[in-house]
This record gives C-alpha cells, sequence and structure tokens, in this order.
C-alpha cells in the first residue's frame, strides 16, 4: 500500500484546510461539514499527490473512510491535506508534527481501585496529534483520577499510559517534562505572589536565559497576568486564580496539556476566554481537557470520550455524538399568529418522512424517518400553504440528551 | 539548578511571606531566654557555660518543632498543591529532601539568633567555645531529628492538627525512651536487649552528653541516622499515598 506521510496503520492525521461541500444527492441537499478542523479518522488510502512545489510540506491524500460495520463498509471520499515535521520555511513556525509520531497519549487498560471501589475500569484510549480531546462524565464518573494517572500523580492499580513515548511509571520525569497539567480546582501556593509563583514554576521546569523571560512575558500576557503579578495569590478572585493555573501549565510551552476542568467556576466572560486560548494552542499542541460542561465540549473539542462508572461508554467526535440523538436532522418551527398550529400539524402528519410530531401550543418538532432530510420539504409545505413561521431551524442533535442516555444506561444495567 | 534547591528556596520564601517565621523565631527566642535565666539561673550558678540554656532544648524542640513540621506535607494535601508539586519533573526524593532541608534551615536560622547568649557568657567570663560550638551543632542535629519524624507524620495526614499531636506523642516517646516512664511499660515482657535497644534510642541521653562537651561521633551518626531512616519513611508514605 502506497502510503502516506502521515498516514500509519490505516490511520490518517491531517488537518482538513479546505471547506467543502458534502452533496448529497438523493436529497439535493448541501452541508458544510468541517472547516479546518483537526480530524482523526480510519481511512483508506486511494490515491496520494505531493504539494503543488514538489517540497513535500504536506500532500494531499484521497482517502476513504471507513465506516460501519466490517460486513458493509461504505465508502466516503475525503481529501485530506498531511503535513510532515518540519519548520515553514517562511514564517518559521512549528506544523503539526504529523510524519513522526502518530500517538502522543496512550492509555492503556488504566485501572484505578479506591479499597472496593473501582473508579477507573480498564480504560484504553489514544489521542493523536492536534487532537483537542474532551473528558466528558457526570461528577464522580472517574474523570479526574484518569487524569491524575496520566499526569503521573496516582499509580494506576493496573495498566499504565505512555505519553509522547514516555511511560509515566517508568520514566517519570521524562513524561512530566512534555506534560502541562491543570489540577482540578488549579492549586496555588497561596501565599506566593502570582510573579514568585511563576518564576518558581521556570526555575522547576528548567527555563533559562531569553526563553525564559519571554515564555513568562508570553503567559503573562495571554492570561492578562500583569496587575496581579505582585499580588498574594490567595488574595485574587477565582477567575485570576485559575488563570494563574493555567499559565502555569503553559509556561514551558508543553507539547502535552492535561487541564481538568479549567472552566469551573469562572463566570461566562471568563469561560469565553478560556476557552478562546485553548482554541488558539489547539494547533501545535495536544489538549485533554475534562468536563461536565457540554457546551464547551462543542466549543473546543475535536473528539469527545464519555465516561461513567469509569467505563469509557463512547469515544467519537462531538457531531457524531449529536448525530446519536433523536433530535438530529430533526425541523423544530415555531408557528406565528395568523397560522393554525393544528391545520401544520395535520399537514405534516402527512408527510411520508415524518416519524413523529412533538411540542406543544405554537412550537412544533417534527422527526425524521431513518435520518431523512426534512427542512426542504417543509419549506416546501410552508410557502404552497402559506404558513407563517416565526422560527424555523434544522435541529443538529441534542447532546445533553445523548450525555444522559448513554450515562444512564450504563448505570441502570 | 537542582530540583532540591529550588524546592528549598520556594519553602523558605512561603515561611517568611506568612507569619509562621516570626511567631515561631520570636517564641523561640523569648522561650530559651525565659527558660535560660529563669528556670536554668544562668546567673546564680556562677558558671560561665550554656549548659542552663541547652538543656531545655529538647523540651521546646517537643512543642515547637511538630508546630513547624505539622504543615510540610499535611498542608500541600489540605490546598491540593501536592498533586501540582507531584506533577512538576521533581522525583519523589528531591521534594522530600527540598522540604525538610529547607525547614532544618530554618531552625538553624532560628538557632543561630540565640547568639546574644553567648555573647553574654563569653562577656561575663571565660566559656569554653568549643563545648558551646558541639552542644550548637547537637541541637541542630536534633532538631533535625524531630523535623524527619514530624514530616513523615504530616505526610500521613491531611489534617495539621492530628500530625501535631501524634508528632507530638512520638518524639516524646523518642526523648524519654532512656528513662523509667518508656522502660516500665516494656521491661516486664520484652527481652532485655530489646528493652535496651529501645533505652539507646532516647534523644535525651545522646543529647545530654553532647551538651556536657563529650563529642561522640555515635551520638552525630545516631541522630543522623534518625533523620535519614524518617525521610525514607516519609517517601514510602507518599509512594502508598499515590498507589491508595
Amino acid at each position: 500500500m502506497a502510503i502516506a506521510v502521515g498516514v500509519d496503520n490505516g490511520k490518517a492525521f491531517g488537518r482538513l484546510l479546505y471547506s467543502r461541500l458534502r452533496r448529497d444527492h438523493s436529497q439535493q441537499f448541501c452541508k458544510l461539514v468541517e472547516i479546518d478542523k483537526s480530524i482523526s479518522v480510519p481511512v483508506k488510502v486511494l490515491e496520494t499527490f505531493p504539494d503543488l512545489f514538489g517540497l513535500l510540506c504536506w500532500q494531499t491524500v484521497h482517502a476513504a473512510i471507513i465506516r460501519g460495520d466490517a460486513a458493509g463498509e461504505s465508502h466516503e471520499s475525503l481529501e485530506i491535506t498531511i503535513f510532515r515535521a518540519i519548520r515553514c520555511p517562511l514564517s518559521g513556525k512549528r506544523q503539526l508534527s504529523y510524519g513522526g509520531q502518530t500517538v502522543v497519549i496512550e492509555a492503556k487498560g488504566l485501572c484505578k481501585l479506591y479499597g472496593d471501589i473501582t473508579a477507573v475500569d480498564d480504560l484504553s484510549f489514544q489521542v493523536a496529534p492536534g487532537e483537542v480531546l474532551g473528558f466528558l462524565g457526570p461528577n464522580g464518573a472517574g474523570k479526574s483520577t484518569t487524569m491524575r494517572m496520566i499526569a503521573g500523580f496516582l499509580t494506576p492499580s493496573s495498566g499504565t499510559a505512555t505519553v509522547c513515548g514516555h511511560d509515566i511509571q517508568k520514566e517519570p520525569i521524562a513524561a512530566k517534562t512534555v506534560i502541562g497539567y491543570l489540577p482540578e480546582g488549579a492549586p496555588n501556593y497561596p501565599e506566593m505572589s502570582c510573579g514568585s509563583f511563576l518564576e518558581f514554576i521556570a526555575d522547576i521546569r528548567q527555563l533559562k536565559g531569553d526563553t525564559r523571560r519571554a515564555r513568562l512575558d508570553d503567559v503573562i500576557e495571554r492570561l492578562h497576568l500583569g496587575p496581579v503579578l505582585h499580588q498574594a495569590i490567595d488574595t485574587l478572585s477565582k477567575g485570576f486564580k485559575r488563570r494563574v493555573g493555567l499559565a502555569q501549565a503553559i509556561l514551558h510551552d508543553p507539547q502535552v496539556l492535561i487541564l481538568d476542568e479549567p472552566t469551573d467556576g469562572l463566570d461566562p466572560n471568563q469561560k469565553f476566554e478560556v476557552r478562546n486560548l485553548i482554541s488558539a494552542m489547539a494547533s501545535d499542541k495536544i489538549i485533554v481537557i475534562s468536563t461536565h460542561i457540554l457546551e464547551e465540549v462543542h466549543a473546543v473539542c475535536s473528539r469527545a470520550i464519555v465516561i461513567a462508572h469509569g467505563k469509557l461508554l463512547a469515544d467519537d467526535s462531538p457531531q457524531a455524538l449529536e448525530a446519536r440523538s433523536r433530535y438530529h436532522n430533526a425541523v423544530s418551527m415555531k408557528i406565528g399568529d395568523g397560522t393554525d398550529a393544528d391545520s401544520v400539524r395535520n399537514a405534516l402528519r402527512a408527510v411520508q418522512q415524518i416519524t413523529r410530531i412533538e411540542g406543544e401550543g405554537n412550537s412544533i418538532t417534527a422527526f425524521p424517518k431513518d435520518g431523512a432530510l426534512l427542512l426542504p420539504r417543509i419549506t416546501e409545505l410552508a410557502n404552497s400553504h402559506q404558513w407563517r413561521l416565526d422560527e424555523l431551524h434544522l435541529e443538529g442533535g441534542r447532546l445533553d440528551e445523548v450525555f444522559r442516555d448513554i450515562t444512564t444506561a450504563e448505570g441502570n444495567a | 539548578m537542582n530540583p532540591v534547591w529550588i524546592i528549598l528556596k520556594r519553602e523558605l520564601h512561603s515561611y517568611f511571606a506568612t507569619p509562621v517565621a516570626y511567631v515561631f523565631i520570636v517564641i523561640f527566642l523569648i522561650l530559651t531566654g525565659a527558660f535560660t535565666f529563669q528556670i536554668g539561673g544562668l546567673y546564680e550558678r556562677g558558671q560561665a557555660d550554656l549548659i542552663p540554656f541547652f538543656t531545655f532544648h529538647p523540651w521546646l524542640y517537643l512543642f515547637l518543632v511538630p508546630a513547624l513540621s505539622m504543615r510540610l506535607w499535611a498542608e500541600e494535601r489540605k490546598t491540593g498543591t501536592i498533586e501540582l508539586l507531584m506533577t512538576l519533573p521533581v522525583t519523589m526524593w528531591q521534594a522530600v529532601l527540598g522540604k525538610f532541608l529547607a525547614a532544618w534551615f530554618f531552625t538553624g536560622i532560628a538557632l543561630v539568633l540565640t547568639f546574644p547568649l553567648w555573647i553574654t557568657v563569653n562577656y561575663l567570663g571565660d566559656p569554653d567555645n568549643g563545648v558551646i560550638l558541639a552542644a550548637y551543632i547537637g541541637s541542630f542535629m536534633m532538631a533535625g531529628g524531630f523535623l524527619a519524624i514530624g514530616a513523615c507524620l504530616s505526610a500521613v495526614t491531611r489534617n495539621q492538627v492530628i500530625a501535631f499531636i501524634i508528632t507530638v506523642t512520638v518524639c516524646f516517646l523518642f526523648l524519654l525512651a532512656g528513662y523509667d516512664l518508656v522502660l516500665s511499660a516494656i521491661q516486664g515482657w520484652m527481652p532485655q536487649p530489646i528493652v535496651d535497644a529501645i533505652a539507646s534510642l532516647s534523644f535525651l541521653t545522646h543529647f545530654s552528653s553532647i551538651i556536657k562537651g563529650v563529642i561522640d561521633l555515635r551520638d552525630l551518626v545516631y541522630f543522623g541516622l534518625i533523620i535519614v531512616f524518617f525521610l525514607i519513611a516519609n517517601a514510602v508514605v507518599l509512594d502508598m499515598k499515590k498507589a491508595s
């Protein structure tokens, strides 16, 4: 098999550079799919092309996404651009190092027992470069315990984790050097001033000279810590404390960033800022965040792992998780004055592709049969019947519902 | 820079950033002064030496050192900073040593600040400064022993009060191991060699020979071994907590 750079073991790690339209011929409906998002999907390589100038900075690969069960593999054509591990000659910026390393974090059968309680139960997963992995789960699901084991704070009862090829049990120092870790609640030494705390971290991380100054300046600016640099940490507000914790985690510009509930307890503006910060860093780092806030998964993650009772229950992109929702591709509308909601309901009931109609009063949600696309049909109906619609939108799926389904089904089992 | 040194610096910085350092030093100096003059009768004895001063050190340390050591690990665990410290690229040993040495160095500072007493006896008479130096070294070593015990027990719990009380109790047993209070409890049913071994663990026996100017290397080695033993125990406790 002609394997393109960065395609390894049938997995391609690439970055979609162009917005693409996926045309669904049967439905005559175009849907915009991910733009410039990191992906990691199993593929079958069909053709490879070098880049325009033959510089081997990137390669375009025609590949087929392998979906579905072994019996009925459905192929979907996909164009992926894959970078090699090189510095861009013009900007000098580090590109994604997809060429050599294909897996940066690997958890192998992680287990953690507290007495009789199994906090983490045989958890295995891999995180590839360019991924922002969201760890989802209810409180007490084992998110923090897993992160603590990967970061080297807890010893697993069995199993292990490797980070950039370093086993956290056997080479803890090498592994901890490449990790930036924000523990839950962002603990800091309360009596230290923000500045001297960061100096301490810089010392421990062995940052020296100009690099040290530049890194300190960079995190202080990025997290807006300038005004509180000389203030003792315990006099700071919660938002500032969290930012000091984040500054500490990214100070040495780590390859791997593990953040345990980075936005917990922040106000909406601060959450927004922290998410922007994470998104900005996502291009050249591997980031794992844990959260129980679902909107966050949408905002920053390219992949989500759902765990409950220490077990891995789902591992997919946020979009794919949403697609599991019964609301996926459903159409919701709000009927305006002058149109009778019941007559709309009756008209909708006559549509073949609709299985179910929900909603009270002026709100109606129509659910499709077998994922059929309802929007064109409903728009057509609305035009011909001259309905007044105040609102009409296509549901992507409701993550909270999927989350509840996944996590509670396990609990009842 | 060596991580031990970096941690030591940070710890010392913390002592002086909070009232802990000042309260400890002031109380230590007031108490040593009070004991030396009021109870020890430095003037009344009519001798130019510092024996009344050093005699009370074990008893002062019994309460002051556990107050210093109780926070070493219990506080880190309580505030969660232990998670930060242990996920930084430092080994368990470097963390244990850095923290212990910082506390030990700090008691050294407190000890050095008693120098006016040394000036006083030199002004009043003509003491044997060699004996005084030996006693200072002995006192410093004994403080190290107390601290190592305290550090180890502080790693056991996240509650500083519990760490304090257990440390005081254990240190008290070590102090009086050679005396009837402790020995009578075991004399009846333990074989004599073990009773002797326990008796020889007494801080007080080892320390009292040092302050009299008898510098026996064995006494210093004894305190050194106590420190090493409890620091190893400290690391073992931390390792167990990490795995549990």
